[in-house]
């Protein structure tokens, strides 16, 4: 049995993976929402909205919150990739024990948030609430730290599944989540380890990042239609909608998971990235870094433009995204360009997760040959001339799909998932 | 570590000793002490960024406009770095890997927000900071704080379009960066790759997190294993950025190396449970392949009291000969930047065969120049990270 690529690279296979979207936990629940083409988009009700241009996103409600907790992103990242590592890990037959390989963790940067800042104001006092004095003021308070430094993700998920080494956590905007997966993928592929947990995670909806984002005139203001404010590929799209999650990969090379008798759900062919130098925000409008990226992933999984069944888009659904994910669609597959949807029109943009999230998608679409919809789907636009899948699922014959994440900042990762090898 | 050699062929270091080799070549020949601030963020003490021309690596006062100090740094150091490797023909195919912090906030705004809203009922001033923050906030600042913009920066500004991550982690990060960017260039993926990271040491909206951990030194200037009458971080303006190469590549046009990097290995050890520090670290040395007998140490040591004292045992345990030398005597604690300066320091070290004078009893006088060096970095909260690098024999030299 063949267990090596056509680079002579050990073959990457997922054996779990484990998904939280706005949808629902668990695999079954997010795919059946997907393939209904079912809206996650709603109107945020975890802080007030007064004053915003934006007041709609795709929100995760964690347990937690119904009793009223007010989680910050680490601990919120943590809680959902910790929630959709278990259900991979399970998947994979590998729950319980020390996971034989790293972490490779892609998750947003992370900061003190409002509520720490307004504690400390309130431990200062009657002090006035300078920076000095918030720092005098967080004397003795380790737990501060543990909230807003970057290891506090990697090293809460280590210890709780036991990953082997540093864990590592990676950023590169949009693409995150697949920058994660292709970490763990090479390390495999070099043969540094036999396994690798892979995650995407995020969880920033809160009203700075909101107002940020806003400022860069990203968001989707549709906020009377929550439900129909994602509209990738359409006419009427207005920008992205903010949103949160996690997915997990147990990435492992095939001939461990052949050897312990594992359910291979498909495998990673191949990974590609080029990063861009024009601009921080947006694409060179002659989509070469993208293109080169979608063509990178094909050329590295040994494959050529016509293979690839199914491209799960970047498809964040701004004016110029959309645009230019068309021309590198045309530039890469010319006239017979295969059929390409956006999951974000379902459950909007998870940034950091959405790489992670749309490579699992990728994966249950090759194993039910089925292809989820570009939803919201109602006025085409004549720019845009590719088969987005428009508004409902339909079968199809699903082989190599290429999922496409396009960074802020110009990192463009694209993934070559397919099933398993015969 | 298998496949390939790996030299480092360029660095590009800025501390508060100055930039680039001649500075630091300076510094760790000479027993000046490092420029120290003990007034601006007092009661901690910090090492200051030196004057830097801007223009001389970010060109386009646009460019320099989109960022902040921390990135405005690495982007500079990352220049540096280039020009010293002679690689600006290589950038369109090179890899970057950047170790991120977070960017600047707006410390004014904040301070006027609390001012604002501190003393008002939660719910009123949850609605009131909407108002404030959208009235308040820069459209561009978003950007100038973003991690991965340092990566989306050095590649707009220098051309760097390969493959780019940006790891975040504190020490950590800088060290996983130089590993992963060591293994994919020894497995062939790439001929170059640029990596490192930037930090700003006078920033509140950092030492606030930094001090509720206890991590920062509060009084005068001591080296970082003499720091027992008030153990923590003097935390440096510090950024470096290696070029690193396969060998044969850099000999092929022509570049020399400074160092060899034999090898980077990284642990994590839970420090609050059974698996200590000085066992992840005992791992990550067998990872490593150094010769018996007398060892050079250049360590990363913070000046935190736990790491610190784990790192002194951990060396007295391996029962050879050291000698030890400590970067973050002579440059502070740079965060995400400490382990690349770490390594830029010994690879001048092992490129001119410096012997830096002792600056404390736990510094032992140098009989020799180093032909290789331990590089060390136990992180102030998590992370024990190591790297082996040898010196480069005259006759491999292009």
């Amino acid at each position: 049995m063949k267990h090596v690529d056509s680079r002579g690279r050990p073959i990457v296979a997922v054996t779990g993976i484990g998904l939280v979207t706005p949808l629902g936990f668990g695999v079954a629940a997010n795919w059946a929402a997907l393939l209904a083409g079912t809206s996650g988009i709603r109107r945020i009700t975890r802080f007030p909205t007064d004053h915003l241009r934006t007041t709609i996103a795709g929100t995760v409600d964690l347990p937690e919150e119904a009793e009223g907790q007010v989680l910050t992103a680490t601990p919120r990242v943590a809680r959902m990739a910790a929630m959709a590592a278990e259900e991979a890990l399970s998947e994979a037959g590998l729950g319980g024990g020390a996971f034989p390989g790293p972490l490779m963790l892609g998750m947003p940067p992370v900061e003190l948030e409002w509520p720490h800042r307004f504690e400390l104001a309130r431990r200062a006092a009657p002090e006035p609430a300078t920076y000095k004095a918030l720092t005098l003021a967080a004397t003795g308070w380790p737990e501060l730290y543990e909230t807003a430094a970057f290891q506090t993700v990697g090293e809460t998920l280590a210890a709780r599944f036991g990953t082997r080494g540093s864990p590592v956590a990676v950023t590169t905007a949009c693409a995150t989540g697949a920058s994660a997966i292709q970490l763990g993928v090479e390390a495999i592929q070099r043969g540094e380890t036999e396994a690798a947990l892979a995650i995407g995670a995020d969880g920033t909806v809160q009203p700075e990042a909101l107002i940020r984002f806003s400022l860069l005139s990203a968001l989707s203001t549709r906020n009377d239609d929550p439900t129909g404010a994602s509209r990738p590929f359409e006419k009427n799209r207005g920008g992205f909608v903010m949103s949160e999650g996690a997915a997990c990969l147990v990435l492992e090379s095939l001939a461990h998971a052949r050897a312990r008798g594992a359910r291979i759900l498909g495998v990673v062919r191949g990974a590609g990235e080029k990063s861009d130098s024009f601009h921080r925000t947006r694409s060179n409008p002659n989509g070469s870094a993208v293109i080169q990226a979608m063509r990178n992933a094909i050329e590295d999984a040994g494959l050529v433009p016509g293979d690839i069944s199914y491209v799960n888009a970047h498809g964040t659904g701004t004016p110029e995204n959309d645009k230019m994910e068309n021309l590198a669609m045309r530039a890469v597959f010319g006239e017979d360009a295969p059929p390409i949807s956006s999951n974000k029109s379902m459950i909007g943009h998870t940034l950091s997760a959405s790489g992670a999230i749309e490579a699992a998608f990728s994966l249950l679409a090759i194993r039910d040959q089925m292809l989820p919809p570009t939803i919201n789907h109602v006025e085409p636009d004549p720019a845009i001339t590719l088969d987005v899948v428009p508004n409902t699922c339909r079968a199809a014959k699903v082989e190599h799909v290429l999922s496409n994440s396009f960074g802020f900042g110009g990192q463009n990762v694209c993934l070559v998932l397919s099933g398993e090898p015969s | 570590m298998s496949g390939a050699d790996i030299w480092i062929t360029g660095i590009g270091l800025v501390s508060a000793h100055g930039e680039g080799r001649a500075a630091h070549l300076a510094a760790l020949a000479g027993d000046t002490p490092t420029p120290l601030d003990a007034d601006s963020h007092a009661p901690f003490p910090l090492h200051p960024a030196p004057a830097l021309e801007l223009d001389r690596q970010i060109p386009k006062k646009g460019d320099q406009r989109q960022m902040e100090p921390w990135q405005r740094l690495g982007t500079y150091a990352a220049g540096l770095a280039l020009d010293d490797a002679g690689a600006r023909s290589l950038v369109a195919e090179m890899d970057l890997i950047v170790a991120a912090g977070g960017g600047e906030r707006d410390l004014a705004l904040d301070e006027s927000v609390l001012a604002a809203l501190a003393g008002l009922p939660p719910a009123e001033a949850a609605t009131q900071l909407n108002a404030l923050l959208a009235g308040g906030l820069r459209p561009t600042l978003f950007l100038a704080q973003l991690s991965n913009l340092l990566a989306g920066n050095i590649s707009i500004v220098h051309g760097v379009t390969g493959a780019s991550r940006t790891f975040m982690g504190e020490e950590q990060a800088g060290a996983d960066a130089v590993r992963i960017a060591t293994a994919r260039l020894a497995e062939g993926r790439g001929q170059a790759a640029l990596v490192g990271g930037g930090f700003v040491a006078a920033r509140w909206d950092l030492m606030v997190l930094y001090h509720s951990a206890g991590l920062l030194r509060q009084g005068g200037f001591a080296p970082v294993f003499t720091r027992d009458d008030a153990p923590g971080a003097i935390p440096g303006t510090l950024a470096a950025f290696l070029v690193l190469e396969n060998a044969a590549s850099a000999r092929a046009r022509g570049a020399r190396g400074l160092a060899r990097i034999t090898g980077v290995a990284c642990e994590q050890a839970r420090r609050d449970g059974q698996d200590g520090s000085a066992a992840a670290a005992a791992r990550a040395f067998a990872r490593l392949a150094l010769p018996d007998g007398p060892l050079t140490v250049l360590s990363g040591a913070t000046g935190v009291a736990g790491p610190t004292a784990v790192e002194r045992d951990f060396l007295a345990g391996l029962g050879r000969d050291i000698t030890l030398r400590s970067a973050g005597s002579r440059l502070g604690w740079g965060v995400e930047a400490t382990f690349p300066a770490s390594l830029a320091l010994g690879a001048l070290m092992l490129a001119e065969g410096v012997q830096p004078p002792s600056l404390e009893p736990a510094e032992a006088p140098m009989a020799a120049p180093a032909q290789d060096l331990l590089v060390t970095g136990f992180g102030a909260w998590r992370g024990e990270a190591l790297a082996h690098l040898r010196a480069i024999p005259a006759e491999e030299q292009p």
